[in-house]
């Protein structure tokens, strides 16, 4: 990246301007997939954060030795070696969290915001920026996961982190969860509806 | 009535901009074109997608009286069958029985309406745009496809996600992809599974207005899909009473409103062909497709699926397969558009409708599931067959310039 980015906007960029699920479309399945309780896709974000910061640290710092025609191999590797961390500590933790999100925090490894980063900007860039941009992707990634995951465990199950928001005196009156938020379907009709609010608030960013 | 277009006339110009009600403008045109002929047609306009001195609001209206047979009669059996279920004799109290239907049905063709236009209304306002005729057919069918006591909260969400999801978010009517009365029908049926299929639901319980007999509690009876899935075949109606297949075709057993009479069905979808307004290629395919797996699924019964057993006639007759034939598929937006593309799409749709009631017993009814299917599918069908056409003729050209 040749022209000079402040650290700021580096990290702030990608919370609305630049958000790698909403504006970017990327990491959509992950979001699909996890979002149909709070808890777990809390701990998703989380731990995409956390690998993402570190390897885009790490491949950073590696940046001018590794030969270009392997260096995704590379990136693969950092990744994945992260990626079986967070998820050892994950089933050493919080088990039954880790049980929930089964495959999709070994998936963390083909997730393109991650590619992307590291192709992007890690490999441009000197290890501070880098750790600022994993860390604004990572939380723009978990910021989306979170509300998606909030308003689906919300109507779908009546409850939040497990705990009953919706009052027994509703259900009493005839209200009924709504089973299709729980089906993967619908994250993406959340997903979409956070883009139409956020596009509706930011005229710049709508297409033509 | 002249009084009438007097009074239209003197209001009219506090509507057009620089009026006092110009924001209502939208609105005043909607009521004025439904209440009189207005004097520019399609012909003369972009519309939709008919190019024809009749323009979509009088297509519209034809298919509402092509729609009341059904309705009424609909409203008849809802009291019918509620007769049967408080364990009187239901033969007698004709207009009883019609009246508790309607009563039972009022209700929900209200809240349809009123949710379904009050979107489109607001849609128009902003977007300045005359307000589109699409929903009055939607507004009607949308009940009809529903068991007869379901939810009004239930429906009003349902019909509001499909209106804004299914429809304006594409452009608003005539640009749909999918059939927006079964988007509601699909909504209602994955988010409240257990208020619409069972054998509690389709049979009306309740005393609506305080009005018609009790019903003993828990009361349950299944429909005849339901009732095959479960490996019965003496079907039964309410009551342990036979329901013969002259019964399945006049429609006196339980199902939502519109789908139980083949026979009433039939005068509709008669009517449509007549007004030239539904496409009789997709109807005739969508029997012939349903016919032609029904039969084959015949062939290869197993005790598996019981559905695999039924003759392949009485596939038309329980369900909505006749109901989804005549006014789902038919839905000029979302079907197929060239002629031979009708065919295939309609052919198509008869027979993933009985694949799925036969080969998956978790549904015991698939003719929502398949016309949704085909409208994803319309789009590649009318592709395919433009290409193909553009190809023959590109080679006959290429053939006589040699």
């Amino acid at each position: 990246m040749a022209e000079k980015v402040s650290s700021r906007s580096v990290l702030f960029n990608p919370f609305s301007k630049n958000n790698p699920v909403i504006v970017q479309i990327l990491g959509i399945c992950s979001v699909l997939a996890v979002t149909a309780k709070l808890e777990p896709a809390i701990v998703m974000g989380l731990s995409v954060i956390v690998v993402l910061a570190f390897s885009n640290v790490i491949i950073s710092l590696i940046r001018n030795t590794i030969p270009v025609n392997i260096r995704i191999i590379v990136q693969l590797v950092v990744v994945a070696g992260l990626v079986v961390i967070v998820s050892q500590l994950l089933q050493a933790y919080a088990y039954d969290v880790s049980k929930q999100l089964s495959v999709f925090i070994g998936l963390i490894i083909t997730n393109c915001i991650l590619m992307g980063r590291l192709e992007a900007f890690a490999m441009a860039n000197k290890p501070w920026p880098s750790f600022l941009d994993g860390i604004g992707n990572g939380i723009g990634y978990a910021m989306i996961l979170i509300i998606t995951g909030f308003f689906r465990e919300l109507l779908g199950s009546g409850t939040l982190l497990g705990f009953q928001v919706v009052p027994d005196a509703f259900y009493e009156a005839g209200y009924v969860n709504n089973g299709l938020m729980i089906l993967p379907p619908m994250a993406l009709i959340v997903v979409a509806c956070i883009i139409w609010v956020h596009r509706s608030y930011n005229k710049d960013l709508q297409e033509q | 009535m002249a009084r009438l277009r007097q009074y239209l006339d003197k209001i009219k110009p506090q509507f057009e901009p620089g009026g006092r009600f110009q924001a209502l403008h939208s609105v005043f045109d909607g009521f004025e074109t439904f209440l009189y002929s207005p004097r520019t047609t399609s012909a003369a306009r972009y519309t939709t997608h008919i190019h024809d001195s009749i323009d979509s609001k009088r297509t519209m209206t034809i298919v509402i009286m092509a729609l009341l047979p059904c309705f009424v009669f609909g409203m008849y059996n809802i009291g019918y069958q509620h007769w049967l279920a408080a364990g009187l004799e239901p033969s007698g109290h004709f207009w009883e029985e019609l009246f508790y239907g309607f009563l039972t049905v009022l209700p929900r063709l209200v809240v349809s309406y009123v949710v379904g236009l009050g979107i489109e209304f607001i849609v128009a306002q902003k977007k300045h745009e005359e307000i589109q005729e699409g929903f009055l057919v939607t507004g009607i069918l949308i009940p009809m496809i529903c068991p007869p006591e379901i939810s009004l909260w239930m429906l009003a969400v349902a019909t509001a996600f499909s209106v804004i999801f299914a429809k304006e978010v594409f452009g608003g009517t005539g640009y749909n992809l999918l059939n927006v009365a079964l988007v509601t029908r699909a909504f209602l049926f994955f988010a409240y599974p257990a208020h619409m299929s069972g054998d509690k639901v389709f049979v009306a319980t309740g005393q609506p207005f305080g009005f018609g007999p009790a019903v003993p509690d828990g009361f349950t009876c299944a429909t005849p899909l339901g009732q095959i899935s479960q490996g019965t075949f003496d079907i039964t109606g309410v009551g342990s009473h036979a329901i013969s297949t002259w019964d399945a075709f006049l429609g006196l057993m339980p199902g939502c409103m519109g789908e139980t009479s083949t026979l009433f069905i039939l005068v509709g979808g008669l009517l449509l062909m007549l007004a030239g307004i539904a496409s009789w290629r997709v109807m005739l395919t969508v029997f012939a497709g349903a016919l032609c797996m029904g039969w084959v699924a015949n062939i290869f019964a197993t005790p598996t699926y019981p559905m695999a057993s039924v003759e392949p006639f009485q596939q038309l007759l329980y369900g909505g397969l006749a109901f989804a034939a005549v006014f789902m598929a038919t839905d000029p937006v979302t079907s197929a558009r060239t002629s031979k593309g009708k065919y295939i799409y309609g052919f198509l749709t008869g027979v993933v409708a009985v694949l799925i009631r036969t080969y998956n017993n978790g549904y015991p009814e698939g003719a929502m599931l398949a016309v949704l299917l085909m409208n994803c599918f319309a789009p590649l069908i009318d592709w395919c067959i433009v290409e193909a056409n553009a190809r023959r003729r590109l080679a006959r050209l290429v053939r006589s310039q040699k």
